[in-house]
């Protein structure tokens, strides 16, 4: 055989090779077929390839997810497999001990599908719709902004500072939520703003 | 870092100090195996356990937590002493050779103008001589007792490896053998890289732990080099960016300031920021402050800045404290003065410290929001978990909304590693549940108290209802969108100022990058160092060009590097003052007689005179500093302070407790511990197999480190009575935590100043959610006091006491 192909390729061919039938272009036995016919089908086969990063520490090494479905056809797609990805010139395809377990972050058990209020005194969260939660921090938001806002200090100078009010923003966002969120969180006069390059 | 993960290959002497890469970064560690292996590279380890990454040292020098500027000044001092300097670079590309002012001193640990009361200095003789000429006054001859080499060589005499010995518990020979090692890298062919993370941020005198090993790295000449550099080995996937975007109390985008209450107009606010050069012909970039900062406010308010109101100067908050910080906050909000908060993707009640008071603070809250992808302890902390949070809700008042978002696999976006560079990714994922991402999230609450304002009306609500907002779909802005809203478009069309009629630049186009941004309304850019990431050419954040000519570790074309694609900052300083390489096998850029060029974008002006203009353009001097003026709150200089709480007083001051200037809040002086109450000295850390409060989430890594445990020496075990994997409690004057006990040979008792220091190790990866057993972090014991610049908790030293003791509870 003398066929240059790129790593993926060849699984790819592989994984085809062992869930069809072949194997006896190679002048296997019915024995070796049908050891191969009880091996698992390559999982990766016909799954969509997505690059990404990984979203734990500041190497931030290349990844590839394959997914079944493509959402870029507006199909679901469920991520059935992360590695690391081998033309990142960081990590050269490796990872590590966090980074390889990257689909089980995807797939916590704990990861929230549903937005929650938990009321005053409450020993328990209650679910509510998006537009609930939504329009009542909006609410809250404005209410208190009203009441506690310092337009101008005791010099008649505008300040234009919101103190009674906090946000702390995410490390693990993109740039482009961070400055969104900078947008947003600013325009209010929010003074308490923060993210995880404090601590 | 000023280099990047793939440039680690291009060096001689790595040093890990203040950081573990190869537990915390382990695939950026193996540009450190590679050194070694290829490059015959050595790995120097100074930690106080023996960590994975001493483990594969060439020398591993324990220390003390708390003592690395002592360690730092000690070596430097060796460095003077012994004559290894490389004296072009010193003299060239430093201010060593400027003369300080008059009336500027230091005794006892103290600068001049030290006001006890206020905890602070007056800083105005922290300063240069200034001639008539208005440029700092020079001596190139070195002889002149006041300039600033043989000022900081008198300050650094005291620290001799007897004292760096007495201070950190590292025995004089080991600490002799790193002095020597490392000074080897004093000539121009070899070189030396800092790799360090939070093991040096978090003290109260963080800043100045990273200050003292870049001085270290000037006198040998390695910042701008191949293989050399301050390395910083940022812990999240994102942090960096979102320093960059300036998500920060004080920050604008792009390292530019929030105004403060005496900046009353902005004529006064730009009176301070003309950044003057302080030498002849020097660059003192930041002149172009103007220009950025009014594209900020045009990318922000659009055609509601304009020059006549001054471009919306007084729609942005002014301070009147340095910052509203996350201790200040969480102050406010335990003595109730903070109604709301919103966490997004952030976890305090396990990531702030002093956890007791976090918990107290929260619970006086009227109203909590957390956006998270994870089921956090932060938006559970009012739910009974047993003795992991002991809590009665039924006590605690405040409403708590917890919105789903998604996470990394499930949106595009870039994300800026430690090496800045702003790599692209895609979404693979569909979201669970009704999970949504950040940007609608974000977008929803906007236009929804947008919408309220609109229609009630309220106090002060033109910078909201002006805010741009010319989203195609305004309920959920794309990251292409704002990709290119931060790198920044005409707002005008650009005509060349020196032929009017010639059209630079159409309105609406994007720019190319900062370097034709203006100071007249005519331009926009959200984020001034990012542009040039989404210009005409396209999103150069998603290039994915992996070719490296020369194999020099550049990468030029793979993704974008802030500023304008640069790969290693001051990169000028890699050649000489004729403009060649001061190590030809490790060109970077060179002077070819009339432009610079080379394997990275020259730091400096392409056409800049090599014998003329300095390096080190951000600075108005054009050299690096090694005294850093007023810069700094807590001195020109560091000074070796101990810990707030620490096992010994200091040695060099010892009336001095903790950063004389660091700030501290009066309810929590009390809670400081002395040692004769809290005997040992603790840190925290970070384990391979985990991220933080993440992982345990996960069920490969839950399994791989299922759960929480504190690290001690044998000999601590023995005079303790404590076997190996008993229960333990350890407690501090703030908490209590109990966890399984590792007895270890990696920890070993250090000798302090006649007095044996035991060193406890806790790992901080544990909380009541997720998969992994139930467990404390260190914050349930550490103290709440940050670091005098930049107010980054001291985690990484405190005092507890430790007993054996029964498990607890399960619930």
């Amino acid at each position: 055989m003398n066929m240059e192909l790129s790593r993926r390729g060849f699984l790819k061919a592989a994984g085809v090779g062992v869930a069809g039938t072949t194997l006896g272009a190679f002048g296997f036995a019915d024995l070796e077929a049908a050891q191969a016919a009880a091996i698992r089908p390559f999982k990766l086969t016909n799954t969509m390839e997505t690059r990404n990063t990984c979203p734990y520490c500041s190497v931030a090494c290349g990844i590839i997810m394959y997914s079944k479905g493509d959402l870029r056809k507006g199909e679901m797609a469920e991520i059935i497999h992360i590695e690391g990805d081998a033309d990142h010139p960081t990590n050269r395809g490796t990872l590590c001990p966090k980074g390889a377990a990257l689909k089980d972050f995807v797939k916590a058990d704990t990861r929230l599908k549903y937005p929650m209020v938990r009321k005053p005194g409450s020993d328990r969260f209650e679910r509510v719709s998006w537009d609930q939660a939504l329009d009542r921090i909006a609410r809250l938001m404005k209410d208190d902004r009203d009441a506690n806002f310092i337009a101008t200090n005791k010099a008649g100078v505008p300040v234009n500072r919101w103190t009674t009010v906090g946000f702390l923003a995410a490390s693990a966002t993109t740039n482009e939520t961070a400055y969104l969120t900078y947008k947003v969180v600013r325009s209010t006069g929010i003074v308490a703003f923060d993210n995880q390059a404090r601590v | 870092m000023t280099n990047s993960w793939t440039d680690i290959r291009n060096t001689d002497l790595v040093v890990i100090m203040g950081g573990n890469a190869a537990e915390a970064h382990p695939c950026g560690f193996k540009w450190v195996t590679e050194a070694k292996a290829n490059r015959g590279a050595r790995l120097i380890v100074i930690d106080p356990r023996f960590t994975r990454s001493a483990s594969v040292s060439d020398f591993y020098a324990p220390i003390r937590q708390g003592t690395d500027i002592a360690f730092l000044l000690g070596l430097i001092n060796y460095c003077m002493q012994n004559d290894k300097v490389q004296w072009p670079y010193v003299k060239s590309f430093t201010n060593a050779t400027y003369v300080v002012k008059d009336g500027f001193a230091y005794q006892d640990g103290l600068f001049t103008g030290y006001d006890e009361s206020k905890r602070d200095y007056d800083r105005s003789t922290w300063e240069y001589d200034i001639g008539p000429d208005g440029f700092a006054v020079v001596d190139e001859t070195l002889q002149n007792p006041r300039c600033v080499w043989n000022m900081l060589k008198s300050h650094v005499a005291s620290y001799t490896p007897e004292m760096v010995e007495r201070i950190c518990g590292t025995p004089r020979e080991k600490f002799l053998k790193v002095a020597q090692m490392i000074s080897e890298c004093s000539v121009p062919t070899k070189t030396m890289t800092s790799m360090y993370a939070l093991g040096w941020t978090q003290h109260s005198k963080g800043s100045q732990n990273i200050r003292a090993m870049a001085m270290l790295q000037l006198i040998l000449g390695n910042i701008g080099v191949r293989g050399g550099g301050m390395n910083a080995l940022r812990g999240h996937s994102n942090i960096q960016g979102l320093t960059d975007v300036g998500l920060m109390s004080n920050l604008l985008p792009g390292y530019l300031n929030i105004p403060v209450e005496k900046e009353t107009d902005f004529t006064t606010y730009m009176s301070s920021r003309t950044f003057k050069p302080l030498r002849p012909d020097q660059t003192s970039y930041w002149q172009n402050y103007k220009k950025f900062f009014v594209s900020f406010q045009k990318a922000m308010w659009g055609s509601a800045a304009t020059a006549e109101n001054d471009f919306a100067y007084q729609y942005l908050p002014k301070l009147d404290v340095p910052a509203y910080d996350v201790l200040r906050i969480f102050e406010m909000m335990y003595r109730g003065q903070v109604n709301g908060y919103v966490c997004q993707g952030f976890n305090p009640l396990l990531a702030f410290p002093n956890r007791k008071k976090i918990t107290e603070s929260l619970s006086k809250l009227k109203w909590l929001v957390t956006i998270d992808p994870l089921d956090t302890e932060t938006s559970r902390f009012w739910e009974n978990h047993g003795e992991y949070n002991d809590v009665n809700s039924a006590t605690i008042q405040t409403e708590v909304i917890q919105l789903p978002s998604t996470c990394f696999a499930e949106d595009n976006g870039s994300l800026t590693n430690s090496g800045r560079w702003l790599q692209w990714h895609w979404a693979g994922g569909t979201p669970p549940g009704e999970a949504k991402r950040d940007n609608w999230i974000m977008a929803q609450i906007f236009r929804r108290l947008r919408a309220l304002y609109e229609k009630e009306g309220g106090p002060f609500p033109d910078p909201i209802l002006n805010l741009t907002w010319n989203y195609q779909n305004p309920d959920e802005p794309t990251a292409d969108e704002l990709a290119k809203e931060i790198n920044g478009y005409a707002v005008e069309t650009l005509y060349d100022p020196a032929d009017p009629t010639k059209v630079l630049l159409e309105k609406g186009k994007q720019v190319v990058n900062f370097s034709v941004l203006r100071d007249d309304g005519t331009t926009a850019s959200g984020c001034w160092i990012y542009s040039g990431c989404y210009n005409e050419a396209g999103n150069n954040m998603a290039r994915r060009d992996n070719t490296d000519p020369d194999d020099t570790g550049a990468y030029l074309n793979w993704t974008f590097a802030w500023p304008l694609n640069r790969r290693i900052l001051y990169n000028r300083a890699s050649a000489d003052l004729q403009g060649n390489p001061w190590d030809p096998s490790r060109k970077l850029i060179a002077w070819d007689g009339s432009k610079w060029s080379g394997y990275d974008v020259p730091d400096i002006a392409p056409t800049a005179k090599p014998d003329v203009v300095g390096p080190f353009i951000m600075n108005q001097e054009g050299t690096a500093r090694l005294f850093a003026r007023g810069l700094m709150r807590d001195g020109p200089f560091p000074v070796h302070y101990e810990p707030f709480e620490a096992p010994i007083a200091n040695v060099i001051a010892p009336k001095i407790r903790g950063n004389p200037v660091a700030r501290i809040f009066q309810d929590d002086v009390a809670q400081f511990a002395t040692s004769e109450e809290f005997p040992y000295a603790a840190t925290s850390y970070r384990l391979t197999e985990h991220f933080h409060y993440w992982t345990k989430h996960n069920r490969v890594n839950a399994v791989l480190q299922p759960e929480f445990f504190v690290e001690i020496s044998e000999q601590l075990a023995a005079e303790k009575g404590i076997t190996p994997g008993s229960w333990v409690r350890v407690w501090s004057k703030r908490g209590e935590v109990k966890a399984k006990a590792v007895v270890t040979k990696r920890i070993k008792p250090l000798m302090c100043d006649g007095k044996k220091v035991h060193v406890v190790g806790i790992p901080l990866h544990w909380g009541f959610m997720g998969q992994a057993r139930k467990g404390w972090g260190p914050n349930s014991l550490t103290p709440f006091v940050g670091d005098a610049n930049i107010e980054t908790p001291e985690y990484k030293a405190f005092l507890v006491n430790i007993e054996s003791t029964t498990p607890p509870a399960t619930v």
